[in-house]
């Protein structure tokens, strides 16, 4: 029977779903950006930059930054996976160290998408990077569907979809994060929402437009809303129930403390509550990863021997 | 060095870019330097990625039976502040004038006793509904989208050329140009500050519901009513209704059941308070229009009479953008609002009054000749480019239905750089400005439609025609208007990102050698 996987191979299946929420991501939340940036006629595109940096965990320097720079190194940067370029590199590489357990078809997409962007980066420098982000989006969501009807949902399956969840978790709070601790810099609650790929959605639950602090709210709380912190966070808990132990489960329980703790939040008051719940939200997300890496991968590094005596 | 404006002509008319070859429009100058050192087979290029936009996004028109992508040019129509500021005004005056109109014909009807308007044209229309005097619009409003058509002329002055107050289209044209031009060409935007158009869906659903009926007060459910999927403007009727987060109905999902409208969901009928229809009233309710209606919805209009659902815009409004109820616009804004009119119409005779329709006929071929109630460009006559039989047959057609027509002054509307082949050439231009009337105040979307006739010299620009479109542009004003930067401090740092293997290894496995 084949019913073990081994650790490498789960870490890295974990790390590919990862890389590819990641990159998908991080090219909405550009896209969205430009888009608004040339759209909004009173534009500080430093200060908008800049908030894209802090957003992404990028430190973006002393100088001005303008939206090449941004470009160059949130999106076409092969080296750092904090940019889509990298991340889509390092989700190849992953899938390729466990090639056996992810689908031909699954890895001939991220290959073949990884020698798709260069070509795109290239007409990206000339046109504008809507054909590149556009590329990003739709060969992130074919993986995931490919995921979906190729993958077995064993073990394989679960370390997959609770690296993507835990990503998911992760932007959304880095996005509100921005906008609650700086609202003067950060963008406004519509860019967010389309940020998250939220807003047709938002809209039609609403019959509205996403100009409040309601936004927050649905993008922590919504229940029926893949993107949202809650809906990723019981995805997240329910592939851990299945991985680990039943009970004092140290990788299981801060993410179900902090589902539950969404569930039942008193969202009267959620405006205040904010920046604590979300610092608690990625605390969160912090702890159950290093403690799926503790249990899953124990990790050892590449032992050297010595002659003794010698 | 030679660029793709070195050949460009003006043509007989006023032209948006160039005051005269060479001199190019302040507003236009950032764009001129951005386009001219650009490679025709760069802007081939950036076409073709366009037009495929275009084709996978489904915003297509019906052309000789086939489905094309609609045709935007990559260069911008600008309008400065200045501009704009005249072109809001005159439009927010004109639908203004037109609300008061519609509720003086649907009610004391004072501009026909006072012999402003003659009864005749009144009574005579084909578009006026007596049922329409039993429905009392919610805070007033019959007009709740309008959309204006204007030209320049040859002095550079805007004018009317004809109001649309039944059920107006292009809009999601212009929000889906700005998406395209702002993806496709991002670099043209960089050194003007243009006034986003995205707003025009929440204005539209503000607008809606505020004018449900009283009853609804509290959450009013707004639909937006279709012809179906083989409608040329469904795409338009889709998106309008996706961005509202509103159902996009056909009349058989709606029912009405004792003058109230409900709609069938799986959750049984839902109430329906306000109907954003996109149906001519024609085919609006089979029980008192076209009985062979089949995309109505029967028992609507009593429902709308009783006071309990509100049809947006209303039943009856064919009755103000009748073209020769257009020729007596200026007249009416001087009667009911006693404001001189802010753009002027277009010279026009009215054939059905004593002595106008010998000075129509002698001079037909000096004139352009347009049926009252037609669309989409059809039956326009240009009477200096007609030919004889043409002219003949008209003749004809207004000798015997005067009230049929309007003749008016051939206008040589401006001309815009348009991309053809691999150079810019003069092409024809309108403007279809979008109104949006919420009852306390009419808000003018930031530019609106403009179309372009791609043929050379060919002055309609209907799509359904050939015609084309432009990105438009409204100039944010100066500097003078901008906020204050908010000096909120430092960005706060997030944490950083947890990074995990990228899949590299450190050591080479060299033990493990193919041979």
């Amino acid at each position: 029977m084949n019913d073990v996987i081994l650790s490498r191979i789960a870490e890295s299946l974990t790390w590919t779903g990862r890389y590819v929420e990641r990159a998908d991501a991080t090219g909405r939340i550009l896209d969205a950006y430009l888009h608004r940036m040339l759209e909004d006629p009173w534009r500080d595109e430093d200060a908008a930059c800049r908030s894209l940096y802090a957003i992404l965990g990028v430190d973006a320097g002393a100088d001005r930054v303008d939206m090449q720079q941004v470009l160059d190194q949130l999106a076409f940067d092969a080296r750092s996976t904090c940019s889509i370029e990298g991340a889509l590199g390092a989700a190849r590489l992953n899938a390729r160290s466990a090639r056996e357990a992810v689908s031909s078809e699954m890895w001939e997409c991220l290959n073949s998408t990884w020698h798709a962007l260069g070509d795109r980066r290239r007409a990206a420098r000339r046109t504008g990077p809507y054909a590149y982000l556009e590329l990003v989006r739709s060969r992130a969501a074919l993986f995931f569907g490919l995921a979906d009807s190729t993958m077995s949902r064993d073990d394989s399956w679960r370390f997959m979809v609770l690296g993507r969840s835990l990503e998911r978790v992760d932007m959304t709070v880095r996005l509100l994060s921005v906008r609650v601790l700086d609202a003067a810099h950060a963008p406004d609650w519509p860019t967010l929402l389309s940020a998250s790929g939220a807003d047709e959605a938002y809209a039609r639950v609403h019959s509205g437009f996403g100009d409040t602090p309601r936004v927050a709210e649905y993008l922590l709380l919504d229940r029926d809303f893949p993107r949202s912190a809650l809906h990723a966070l019981t995805t997240a808990e329910e592939c851990l129930a299945a991985l680990g132990r039943p009970r004092q489960d140290p990788a299981r329980s801060p993410v179900g403390r902090a589902r539950t703790r969404l569930e039942y939040l008193d969202t009267a008051s959620l405006e205040e509550q904010l920046p604590v719940l979300l610092r608690d939200l990625q605390q969160a997300c912090m702890a159950s990863a290093d403690a799926v890496a503790e249990r899953f991968f124990p990790y050892q590094g590449p032992v050297e021997w010595a002659q003794e005596g010698a | 060095m030679a660029d793709i404006f070195d050949a460009y002509a003006l043509a007989d008319a006023w032209d948006e870019m160039f005051v005269r070859p060479g001199e190019v429009r302040t507003a236009y100058e950032p764009v001129l330097a951005a386009l001219q050192p650009i490679e025709p087979s760069e802007l081939r290029f950036r076409a073709d990625q366009m037009a495929r936009a275009f084709t996978d996004r489904g915003v297509t028109y019906a052309f000789a039976g086939e489905e094309r992508p609609w045709p935007l040019d990559l260069v911008p129509r600008i309008l400065d502040a200045l501009e704009w500021d005249l072109v809001r005004r005159g439009v927010a005056q004109r639908v203004r004038a037109l609300e008061a109109y519609l509720a003086d014909a649907y009610g004391h009807a004072r501009a026909f006793e006072d012999e402003v308007v003659p009864w005749r044209l009144l009574l005579g229309s084909p578009h006026f509904h007596r049922a329409a005097h039993a429905v009392e619009p919610p805070g007033g409003v019959r007009i709740h989208v309008a959309g204006i058509d204007l030209v320049r002329d040859e002095a550079g002055a805007f004018r009317v050329l004809e109001d649309n107050v039944r059920v107006p289209s292009g809009v999601s044209y212009v929000i889906e140009n700005r998406r395209a031009m702002t993806r496709i060409f991002p670099s043209l935007f960089a050194e003007q500050h243009v006034l986003p158009v995205d707003g025009y869906a929440q204005r539209l659903l503000a607008a809606l519901r505020a004018a449900a009926p009283g009853g609804a007060a509290g959450d009013p459910r707004v639909v937006v009513l279709t012809p179906g999927p083989s409608n040329a403007a469904y795409f338009e009727h889709a998106l309008l209704a996706r961005l509202m987060g509103v159902q996009l109905v056909e009349g058989h999902d709606l029912v009405c059941r004792s003058n109230r409208v409900w709609m069938r969901t799986t959750r049984g009928e839902v109430p329906v308070h306000v109907v954003y229809r996109r149906l001519d009233d024609d085919f609006l309710d089979p029980l008192h229009f076209r009985p062979d209606s089949v995309i109505g919805c029967p028992g609507i209009l009593s429902a709308a009479i009783a006071g309990n659902v509100t049809l947006a815009n209303a039943v009856g409004n064919g009755i103000a953008d009748d073209k020769l109820l257009y020729t007596y616009v200026p007249d009416l804004i001087r009667y009911y609002l006693g404001e001189e009119p802010v753009l002027p119409n277009v010279e026009s005779y009215r054939p059905d009054e004593p002595g106008q329709l010998e000075a129509v006929l002698d001079q037909l071929d000096q004139l352009v000749v347009k049926p009252v109630d037609g669309a989409g460009g059809q039956g326009i006559v240009i009477g200096p480019k007609a030919d004889k039989a043409t002219l003949d047959r008209t003749r004809k057609a207004v000798a015997a239905d005067p009230r049929g027509f309007i003749a008016q002054r051939p206008v040589a509307l401006s001309t815009s750089p348009t991309l053809s082949g691999e150079r810019m050439a003069p092409r024809h231009i309108d403007l279809r400005p979008f109104a949006v009337n919420d009852g306390d105040d009419i808000w003018v979307l930031p530019g609106g439609l403009t179309r372009v006739a791609l043929q050379e010299g060919n002055l309609i620009v209907n799509s359904s025609q050939g015609g084309g479109s432009k990105d438009t542009w409204v100039l944010a004003e100066g500097p003078a208007e901008r906020p204050e930067p908010v000096d909120a401090g430092p960005i706060p740092a997030v944490a950083p990102r947890r990074l995990g293997p990228d899949g590299t290894r450190a050591v080479v496995p060299e033990g493990a050698q193919q041979q």
